[in-house]
């Protein structure tokens, strides 16, 4: 329906040629801005739903109660999906977790699903690439931050944090005396983040949008397909998520641009591997993780997951 | 009255810094209002994410950025 909406809008009432290129820009423009709009609006308001009856404070007392005994990791990497994700929080949580008794390893796991699933990447997933490709990159997310957490895990990590943090974390947590406000205040509260997350991100959105439509337009079918060879797929993984890491800020403009791309002949794998180091290697994530542990163990950490994600990248490209 | 924003200095914080003055300001409230940058004495409030609200020693909100009006309907039930 909103296919014909956006064909009669583009040329009955602007009145454009079909066969125009820019129409075809136009149409891509008009149709992609709805379509992730309302996409938005549904997971940002889903999510904070959940997010609404696990808060992050419930979170912790759950899995430092030992109920989740042998799937704490699973366990953790899940709830770490469905809580949003801020670089600056990353410090509190940390500490925050192992006062509450909890594993390094499973804070880890925590930590690594927290900014690679979030509700504005599946948002603009679904949007992008549908269902399928999408529950593909949520679930392959929260099995990297259960099966990297569970492996870090294993060494003894404590000694690799800086003295403070150690410190501190002897302390027995504090469950702080949360929350004055009402449910219905809380529940006014899960609209009003939902718009303001929206509002922060759609410039970019709207940026990434454009870039795409205009790629779309322009550049011929098959293009990158041709320019890339067979040599140069091998290549692509590693490089695209290494291109990837300084680009947290635009990770919201940078799915829609690989949507435009992956038509043109980006291989899919590619294009999943370097939105999921976009979104899950945030450089101001690990300049606030410095302050808490040492370079090797932060290496090690971002070791991982990129590694990782380059293995699932060519495991997509196989598949796909 | 004291309050504590909670947080390293990152946007979020700022923005609530000013929320709360323009609160205040609103309600015609004076108090003292300070910024707590220093983790320890942060997780002593039992914070999971930033920033954090403390109005007289009490963490009322943290993990997510409070309006004017939000900040005003709780510095009132004070």
């Amino acid at each position: 329906m909103l296919e014909q909406l956006t064909d009669w809008l583009v040329f009955n009432v602007f009145g454009f040629e079909a066969d125009l290129a820019f129409s075809g820009v136009l149409h891509f423009f008009i149709y992609e801005t709805v379509k992730i709009g309302l996409l938005l609006l549904l997971v940002t308001h889903l999510m904070g739903a959940i997010n609404l009856v696990f808060p992050i404070e419930k979170v912790r007392k759950l899995i430092s109660s030992g109920k989740l005994r042998g799937v704490e990791y699973p366990a953790a990497s899940l709830f770490g999906a469905v809580t949003p994700f801020c670089s600056c929080s990353s410090i509190p949580l940390f500490i925050g977790f192992l006062q509450g008794g909890i594993p390094i390893g499973v804070t880890f796991s925590f930590l690594i699903t927290s900014p690679l699933v979030n509700e504005i990447a599946l948002a603009l997933f679904l949007a992008a690439f549908g269902v399928k490709v999408t529950l593909i990159y949520a679930l392959s997310g929260i099995l990297l931050g259960t099966v990297l957490g569970w492996i870090l895990g294993r060494f003894d990590l404590e000694k690799h944090l800086e003295s403070w943090v150690r410190d501190l974390a002897k302390n027995k947590a504090n469950d702080g005396q949360q929350s004055a406000l009402s449910i219905r205040d809380q529940v006014r509260h899960v609209s009003r983040d939902a718009m303001g997350i929206i509002k922060t991100i759609a410039p970019y959105v709207l940026a990434g949008v454009a870039i795409g439509a205009a790629i779309h337009g322009y550049v011929p079918t098959g293009y990158f397909e041709s320019y890339m060879g067979e040599g140069a797929g091998i290549w692509s993984v590693p490089l695209s998520v290494l291109i990837a890491v300084p680009m947290y800020a635009n990770a919201s403009a940078v799915i829609p641009i690989m949507q435009a791309l992956v038509v043109k002949g980006i291989p899919l794998g590619t294009a999943i591997a370097f939105m999921m180091a976009v979104v899950g290697l945030s450089l101001p994530e690990a300049l606030m993780l410095k302050k808490v542990m040492n370079v090797k163990l932060l290496s090690a950490y971002f070791g991982l997951v990129a590694g990782s994600i380059i293995i699932l990248g060519y495991l997509f490209n196989s598949i796909f | 009255m004291n309050i504590k924003i909670l947080g390293p200095g990152c946007s979020n914080c700022r923005v609530l810094f000013q929320n709360t003055q323009e609160a205040l300001k609103s309600l015609e409230m004076s108090a003292d209002l300070e910024k707590v940058e220093d983790y320890a004495q942060m997780m002593s409030y039992g914070i999971l994410g930033t920033p954090g609200l403390v109005i007289d020693e009490v963490l009322v909100s943290s993990g997510r950025v409070n309006t004017v009006k939000e900040i005003a309907d709780l510095l009132q039930k004070k």
